[in-house]
């Protein structure tokens, strides 16, 4: 799933916003829970067959084989490591782990079912899933909130289709099986959030919390994708399919809730249904009311054997964690002096973490490199909608840029320059700095024509300048002007003064 | 001095490894008869003649260049039409596959192909294994070679029929419910179900998951033995198999089984048992006797529940293993290429027979919110009483003797339109199946001219007893010696 990035340019939030709100409701009523499916894509290979799970931008249906395809007389076998993988998320979000784990079939057809089955977890009817319980806690608004899971399952994915432009009006669909039987995890929450900005937000904790695991790269495409069930409280849910971005969550979240406070004002009752969010129009429509679901035939998957999880391989996995997001934004607060907001920022994503830290190696001014990343590197990668890792701004490369600033090569507002230039052309700053000249000009004999130049342009500026000495800083001020902001305003001020001092004596003198 | 085609694998296996006969001779002698007789007898879906010729001519190069020798080297064995031959069409008796050709092979072919076994065709069935009588295949009928007019039994009648006919040396079929040891007790053939997860399901078509194992049926109990060497074994594709050390079936043969007790359950010669069935099977408890063996008549009332309880759980996984079959990959597809594709997929599926909906429909139904309590997790709470029940008697004996099928087979189209008394027909053979416990059949007496089967069941893991108590009654009876008049 996309991470945070800047606001939509698209019509949709556009369209919502324009409709006024008949009915307050407030943010307490509103009862939103997540079910997300993150692919667990450090994996090598698929849930139940040695295929290979490096299947984006390749050609359809290359990375099959009889098992995921489901030929007959074919049977799965559990990849151990994702195993091994799913215990360890479950262990960082809190889960309860079963001393025994087992698969289910869920029965349905789909053109995108190979077994027209999917081999999932079951929480009811005896069935065991990887992780039961658990606890997310994130800052929103300057405060903690905590989100409760119900439950983390391990299942496949299915394959994909392809409709020639929308779903409805595509003459055929075409099936690419290669995501068929990659190992995907379900986590489910209680609806324990409050807002679509909250559930972003909570997303994005999740996220933060895999990549620290090393289990997902959740920035692949569609490797993120969830569902949303959204109330308003007394009324009938809703369930939102088909949302595969982060900031589609939001966008989808919003436009649900206006929905249903616009039918409480008109006196409708919100239908308990499915809907499908559709990104391209930004609107959902309805999928099937509650009498339509898929009467799913869950039953024990007969061609698995339960799988028993033995505290001391619960305790070996506890031993490898590696730091988690809120033990990495802790220890910046005491290790850096980061502000704690700032480091909640900072850990928010593991490759901006990890620029942080590599750039305190190189140059060892933490709380100058975190402020430049908050106040504007993270800004110009927003306006791009690119992450860190995606940019080509190395930690050598942004800590040069830092210690040129120190050195007074450039100026700060050079510097701001600069750092677009590096994010959008993606070249190192010194040869930026060389070619546009963003060097800070101290040299006096640079300098003084340009002060001539400007004393002859303001001579209004210049008499009052005459007059009283603190006026010198308007002229000062259309130096750096002149020269883009590299003029080292210490020396430039000097040259105006000695001017200024020069004419006055003339004056005095005439 | 029989005729090559007569002989046993474990007869002909010596032979060709000392040079006296050549696989190629071996083929052609087989051949030869199944032209003469295939045609009455209709055993076999596919053959692979010129196949099978090829291969036995590079087995004899083989075993006159190599020392190294496989425990088949040149036998021509017969493989089920639900198990899964690279290259080599695989239907199932059903026309959903009648042009499926799988792109693998199962792991007991590629364990038979690498003792230099030889696959001679792919036997017929009923479709999907849903059978007791192997009618309900869409390539047709396989007969009786005892009589004609009547059914083999099922659902692996043409490897069963293929034994009886000597049209194979060896065969493979699969049981579910009974589905090898019926065919074996209607043609006087022997064979095993063993226990559940001796021997790899990959590659083996589901009908049931849960209840099926593959397994031989061959001539007497040493070819059983003999193949069951190179049958069993941890395969990692197949997550339900047992890791074990590894066992010689034939050595355990020779087991002595002086001493060892007999529990015969009423239930299994109770109502709906044939009277020549039921004397039959008590000649053969006496004759066990003789040899130093103890019975005990017992009741276990537990048996009345298990047909219903087979049923539910085999049709409800059935209704979701035959999802897949909906056209869109492989398998049947009609002609029209628009439309819903909820709508082309079910027309699709209308190349499943009768019998194969009727179970996909139960099965659905037993699944379905509301109905799941009432038979699928009633079945679950069934098949634990029994395996409990059975482990028990255990304690006391060490094997079960009863009928295989509680009658001699019946005629071509007696059964077929009356489902629930063809599924009661199975009340001997299902709980090995329910309980995973291990059972055989063996030829005890005819009866109008037509087989009787003797059933010997087990604890898990019991083979090796069991194939102590087969051997010794096959040395001193002749009964699976006797061969239908043919030609």
């Amino acid at each position: 799933m996309a991470m945070d990035k800047t606001k939509s340019k698209s019509s949709k939030s556009k369209s919502a916003k324009a409709r006024p709100l008949k009915i307050k409701v407030k943010e307490e009523d509103i009862l939103i829970g997540l079910e997300i499916h993150v692919q667990l894509t450090n994996l090598k290979t698929k849930l139940f067959c040695g295929c290979s799970t490096d299947y984006r931008g390749k050609e359809p249906n290359n990375f099959v084989c009889p098992i995921c395809l489901g030929l007959p007389g074919t049977l799965p076998v559990v990849n151990k490591k994702a195993l091994e993988l799913a215990i360890e998320v479950c262990l960082a979000l809190g889960c309860q782990i079963p001393e025994r784990t087992l698969f289910y079939r869920k029965n349905y057809y789909y053109p995108d079912m190979p077994k027209n089955f999917q081999i999932t977890q079951y929480h009811k009817a005896g069935g065991s899933p990887i992780g039961l319980g658990g606890q997310v806690s994130f800052d929103f608004n300057m405060e903690k909130k905590v989100v409760n899971l119900i439950r983390i399952q391990l299942e496949e994915d299915p394959g994909r289709l392809t409709y020639l432009g929308s779903i409805i009006s595509s003459e055929y669909s075409l099936v690419d099986y290669n995501r068929a039987g990659i190992t995907l995890l379900e986590i489910v929450t209680e609806p324990d959030l409050r807002s679509p900005e909250e559930a972003r937000e909570f997303l994005q904790k999740i996220r933060s919390i895999l990549e620290h695991l090393g289990v997902a790269d959740c920035s692949l495409e569609g490797s993120m994708r969830c569902d949303a069930n959204i109330s308003l409280k007394g009324g009938n849910r809703v369930e939102i399919k088909n949302i595969s971005s982060f900031k589609a969550v939001q966008h989808a979240l919003q436009h649900e809730i206006i929905r249903q406070r616009r039918q409480r004002a008109d006196g409708v009752l919100t239908v308990m249904e499915t809907r499908h969010w559709d990104d391209n129009t930004g609107r959902t429509i309805s999928l099937r009311t509650k009498e339509e679901e898929h009467d799913y035939r869950y039953f024990p998957e007969p061609d698995l054997v339960p799988i028993e999880i033995t505290p001391e391989q619960i305790e070996e996995l506890k031993a490898k964690m590696p730091e988690l997001p809120d033990e990495r934004r802790d220890r910046f607060i005491l290790e850096y002096q980061v502000p704690r907001y700032d480091a909640g920022v900072l850990t928010s994503s593991k490759s901006l973490a990890d620029f942080f830290e590599n750039c305190i190696k190189l140059y060892s001014e933490p709380k100058n490199i975190s402020n430049w990343i908050l106040s504007e590197l993270l800004r110009y990668l927003n306006e791009l909608n690119i992450e860190i890792n995606e940019s080509t701004v190395t930690p050598e490369q942004f800590t040069t840029m830092l210690k040129r600033i120190d050195a007074g090569t450039i100026s700060r507002r050079s510097a701001k320059k600069v750092l677009m230039d590096m994010i959008n052309l993606g070249k190192p700053p010194d040869q930026i700095i060389e070619e546009d000249g963003h060097k800070r000009i101290s040299d006096p004999k640079k300098l003084e024509p340009i002060a001539d130049k400007i004393i002859e342009k303001n001579q209004k500026a210049t008499n009052d300048a005459i007059k009283d000495e603190k006026a010198i800083n308007f002229l000062l001020g259309e130096m750096m002007k002149e020269t883009h902001g590299t003029a080292d305003p210490i020396i430039g001020l000097q040259i105006l003064s000695k001017k200024i001092y020069q004419l006055r004596r003339k004056e005095e003198s005439t | 001095m029989p005729t090559l085609y007569e002989l046993t694998a474990y007869e002909l296996r010596s032979r060709l490894s000392a040079g006296d006969i050549s696989a190629e001779e071996l083929m052609f002698s087989l051949l030869e008869r199944i032209e003469r007789v295939e045609g009455d007898i209709k055993s076999y879906i596919t053959l692979q003649k010129d196949e099978a010729i090829n291969e036995a001519q590079k087995i004899d190069k083989h075993l006159k260049n190599s020392k190294k020798k496989g425990h088949l080297m040149g036998i021509p064995i017969a493989i089920k039409d639900n198990i899964c031959t690279q290259n080599i069409r695989t239907t199932c008796g059903s026309k959903m596959l009648e042009n499926y050709i799988p792109p693998f092979n199962a792991t007991v072919i590629e364990r038979i192909l690498k003792e230099g076994g030889i696959i001679i065709g792919k036997t017929n069935m009923d479709e999907f294994a849903m059978g007791s009588s192997t009618e309900t295949s869409f390539y047709g009928i396989t007969h009786n070679p005892w009589n004609l007019d009547y059914v083999v039994g099922g659902s692996s009648g043409g490897s069963g029929a293929a034994i009886t006919a000597d049209e194979a040396i060896l065969a493979l079929g699969s049981d579910t419910g009974g589905s090898i040891r019926c065919p074996a007790s209607f043609c006087n053939a022997t064979g095993i179900k063993v226990t559940y997860g001796l021997i790899s399901r990959y590659g083996l078509v589901s009908y049931a998951c849960s209840l099926e194992q593959i397994g031989p049926l061959t001539k007497d109990i040493r070819d059983c033995a003999l193949l069951l060497n190179i049958l069993i074994g941890y395969d990692p594709y197949d997550s339900t198999t047992l890791q074990l050390p590894k066992k010689d079936y034939l050595k355990s043969l020779s087991t002595e089984i002086r001493g060892i007790k007999i529990g015969v359950p009423q239930e299994f010669l109770g109502e709906g048992t044939d009277e020549a069935v039921s004397k039959a099977i008590w000649d053969a408890i006496y004759l066990l006797e003789t040899y130093g063996a103890t019975y005990s008549e017992i009741s276990l009332p537990l048996i009345n529940y298990a047909v219903p309880c087979y049923y539910i759980i085999a049709m409800s996984e059935a209704s979701s293993n035959l999802a897949r079959y909906d056209g869109i990959r492989y398998g049947h597809r009609i002609e029209k290429d628009e439309g819903e594709w909820n709508e082309v997929f079910s027309e699709d599926r209308l190349a499943f027979g009768p019998e194969v909906r009727r179970r996909i429909m139960l099965g659905t139904y037993a699944l379905s919110a509301g109905y799941y309590d009432m038979y699928y997790l009633k079945a679950l709470k069934i098949r634990t009483l029994l395996r409990k029940q059975f482990e028990d008697q255990f304690k006391s004996f060490d094997i079960l003797v009863g009928p295989t099928m509680p009658t001699i087979p019946f005629k071509i189209g007696e059964k077929i339109f009356d489902p629930l008394s063809m599924y009661m027909s199975d009340i001997d053979t299902v709980i090995a199946n329910i309980t995973g416990m291990p059972a055989l059949s063996i030829p005890c007496g005819f009866s109008n001219g037509l087989p009787i089967g003797l059933q010997l069941s087990g604890n898990f893991l019991s083979e090796e007893i069991l194939l102590a108590v087969a051997h010794k009654f096959q040395q001193e009876t002749d009964f699976h010696k006797k061969k239908p008049l043919l030609e």
